[in-house]
């Protein structure tokens, strides 16, 4: 009869609908094997995707069987990512681990609102705390817990360069470089029309990165330091000095430098159509991708007056509270910290390890020069990868920057600067 | 008639067998009422109630990752620093640019092509299908693909090089003939010193108020897109126009081209509004192929006010001014859009 039938379809539709988000919970997997892990992070550049790689094979000898999902959103200094994690962070539905840049972003975005649990017990069960420099693993301390572990300290400001045409052009770059040897250099190849500067910057944070760089350079790492917590305000002399000498800079670019990303803008200088570019050292991801040679194709310098400074733009990952799968989790955060983990990851992406005991042979002249750096040279934050202001202040910095390379305007930029940082709570 | 007819008494009782006694226990109001029910109520809550949730957020002080709802002090200070950003005003500079050329052209493009259609030219249906097509395509996809296209090194740049155009004018000594298109920055026809003079606060603006250069490849795309929809609008509403009142016309001695401006065009007004409204409340909203296509530009010079919802929203986290300019781009399509509504209710 119809009604037989239509209540044994409803009975089943019903019992279909109960049933079906108990089969969303799978067995929980003791210890780490099998189970799922999905990683969000934004690196999708040929350097970057190759580096996740393999940190991803060494998880896998950890534990064979466990499925890697590999969530990435393209997007230089991960802007787009960032957007997109917040959206599942508020909704609930957090990834087991992310990729976070310590300072600001970590303890601010993450720690405050109590996104991620505290992974202390494993700095001292994998015996990090000895082998990890006190200074960055206190960007990620907060009462006391530490909230995330690196895997790579960045480099931010480094000039890159092509070699064979500066040898071309007979232009040497010794082992620093300052502002008046680069205009130098970059009026040389303007007269023989090259154009002397690659920027790539349909994503700002590359031109805020150049500005960024060569306000370290003008002011130097103290004065750079005081500008964070408030000691230094944005419309100091020194500083209004550093906008008008990256105004001269942007002189210096490439025309269509608002049509390429970042990385495009560095195969520009592979290719030997410009020749400086001003980067953190995950550029060097790129030259590796592309088979070139250290000192033999391309070469680099520290930007130009920055000498003795070290620009920390680390990448760590950190454990989600609720996190879907926190066993395989503790163990992927292991492999990160990991001596093994760090000599595979590092040698592909550019940066060098946070760990202090790796095997320096296992990395080419440029980490060995960056580790040399940065053990010695003063340590300053970045605020374009959102370590040394908040968020509001970092995208009122890109906006600033996105009027002031049309309108070269250096007194409304410090002006507006000086509003950003009011409004964003650092300074008085 | 038919041989199947009911005699009289037949025909009673099949009226009383074939209509069934309404046995409803509810009247029909109140069925209509409850079976529009669910539509009202999922209509308020995530319409209405999200609506007055935006409008709460734009006056709180809710400005990073950790919510803060306490009110702003004035509650107006998110809107009145939002319209003090030059990002905000260069947004509502390129919004007006971009609405008229796209609007301007997309409608006589549009209503060109329908009017090609309906002179009957040979294979018609298949040029029909073919204005259509780009219709169908996603935003993003065009914003991509016309990206490509606008490539100052790679793309249609290439063709005057190609055409010979670039070798002829070097031969002349001038400038090769290379726009930045996307990538350029300038602004012409710039009005700031004009408004300053009528309007004394003008002179510090930093947005320079004019046509951005960058803006006209994205408006170009936009009309590529939709020209196709607005020709099927219009090809709809000729054929609403009997052919009757054309045969009159050429019997009064009328010309083509005469029966096409004096009569066929204002018999089209119903339609040339409707049109009008739905490109007006796309372009005040457009998002998609603004982003894809050109991001927001140098200097601003292709934002969008909802690309300034999105990355002051997600980026900076600042919620309050992401949700104030929200509140702005509702009331503006609102503008538009309840004048329309009331004046075609009313006419039903």
């Amino acid at each position: 009869m119809v009604t037989r039938r239509r209540s044994v379809l409803m009975l089943s539709l019903v019992l279909a609908l109960v049933l079906l988000p108990l089969g969303a919970y799978s067995a929980t997997a003791a210890g780490p094997s099998g189970g799922k892990l999905e990683v969000f992070s934004w690196w999708t550049s040929g350097g970057e995707a190759a580096a996740l790689d393999s940190l991803f094979k060494e998880f896998a000898k950890v534990n064979p069987t466990g499925e890697i999902i590999n969530a990435t959103v393209a997007g230089g200094g991960g802007t787009n990512a960032k957007a997109v994690l917040q959206t599942r962070l508020a909704g609930g539905n957090p990834p087991d681990t992310w990729q976070v840049h310590p300072g600001n972003e970590l303890l601010g975005q993450y720690v405050e609102p109590g996104y991620v649990d505290p992974i202390t017990d494993l700095y001292k069960s994998e015996g990090w705390d000895k082998v990890m420099p006190k200074g960055i693993v206190d960007q990620m301390t907060k009462d006391g817990e530490i909230y995330g572990v690196l895997c790579g300290v960045h480099r931010g400001n480094g000039l890159w360069y092509n070699k064979k045409v500066l040898d071309a052009q007979g232009i040497t770059v010794g082992a620093t470089m300052s502002f008046d040897e680069f205009f130098k250099a970059a009026d040389q190849l303007k007269a023989a029309k090259i154009t002397p500067l690659c920027v790539g910057d349909s994503n700002i944070f590359a031109s805020a990165q150049l500005f960024e760089n060569t306000l370290l350079g003008v002011i130097g790492p103290e004065k750079y330091l005081g500008l964070w917590n408030g000691s230094v305000k944005f419309d100091a002399p020194e500083v209004k000095q550093a906008m008008t000498t990256f105004g001269k800079m942007l002189d210096y670019q490439n025309a269509d430098h608002s049509a390429l990303s970042w990385d495009q803008a560095v195969k520009k200088l592979m290719d030997g159509e410009c020749v400086f570019n001003s980067m953190g050292d995950w550029a060097y991801g790129e030259f590796v991708k592309a088979g070139l040679k250290d000192n033999v194709d391309f070469g680099w310098v520290g930007h130009p007056g920055t000498t003795g400074s070290f620009m920390i733009v680390a990448d760590g990952f950190v454990l989600a509270k609720n996190a879907p799968d926190p066993e395989n989790t503790r163990a992927w955060l292991a492999v990160i910290g990991s001596k093994a983990g760090q000599e595979v990851f590092n040698p592909l992406k550019g940066s060098i390890p946070a760990r202090t005991d790796v095997d320096r042979a296992k990395f080419g002249p440029y980490h060995n020069w960056s580790m040399d750096s940065f053990a010695k040279d003063a340590l300053v934050p970045t605020v374009v990868h959102g370590s040394a202001a908040p968020a509001a202040f970092q995208q009122a910095l890109f906006d600033s920057v996105t009027v002031f390379i049309v309108d070269r305007n250096v007194d409304a930029f410090a002006t507006a600067l000086v509003k950003a940082a009011q409004e964003s709570g650092f300074a008085e | 008639m038919s041989s199947s007819a009911l005699t009289g008494s037949q025909a009673q009782r099949a009226a009383t067998v074939l209509v069934p006694r309404r046995r409803s226990w509810l009247p029909e109001r109140t069925q209509s009422f409850l079976l529009l029910l669910p539509s009202f109520v999922a209509i308020a809550i995530f319409v209405y109630v999200f609506i007055a949730m935006t409008l709460y957020v734009s006056i709180s002080n809710w400005r990073t990752l950790k919510m803060d709802l306490s009110l702003g002090q004035p509650p107006y200070a998110t809107y009145l620093s939002m319209f003090a950003q030059p990002r905000f005003q260069a947004d509502l500079r390129n919004t007006l640019v971009f609405t008229i050329l796209f609007m301007g052209l997309a409608v006589l493009i549009g209503l060109a092509l329908a009017i090609l259609l309906d002179r009957n030219l040979r294979g018609r249906a298949v040029f029909r299908n073919i204005f259509l097509f780009p219709y169908a395509l996603s935003f993003v996809v065009t914003g991509v693909a016309w990206r490509w296209i606008f490539n100052p090194e790679t793309g249609i740049n290439l063709f005057f090089n190609i055409l010979g155009i670039n070798p002829l004018l070097s031969q002349f000594g001038l400038e090769p003939l290379k726009p930045g298109w996307t990538t350029d920055p300038t602004v012409w026809l710039q009005v700031n010193k004009v408004l300053a003079a009528v309007w004394p606060p003008a002179a510090g603006l930093r947005v320079q108020l004019g046509i951005p250069a960058a803006i006209i490849p994205v408006a170009i795309a936009a009309v590529w897109q939709l020209s196709g929809f607005v020709m099927a609008m219009y090809t709809g509403g000729m054929a609403t126009i009997s052919d009757e009142v054309r045969q009159a016309a050429r019997i009064d001695g009328a010309t083509e081209g005469e029966i096409y401006r004096h009569i066929i065009i204002p018999m089209l007004k119903p339609v040339t509004i409707s049109i009008v409204v739905l490109l007006l409340h796309t372009s005040l909203k457009i998002f998609d192929l603004v982003f894809t296509m050109a991001g927001p530009g140098p200097g601003f010079a292709t934002d969008v006010p909802a690309i300034f919802v999105f990355e002051q929203t997600f980026r900076a986290t600042r919620y309050n001014l992401g949700s104030a300019a929200a509140i702005f781009m509702l009331v503006l399509s609102g503008l538009v859009i309840v004048p329309y509504l009331r004046h075609s209710l009313k006419e039903g």
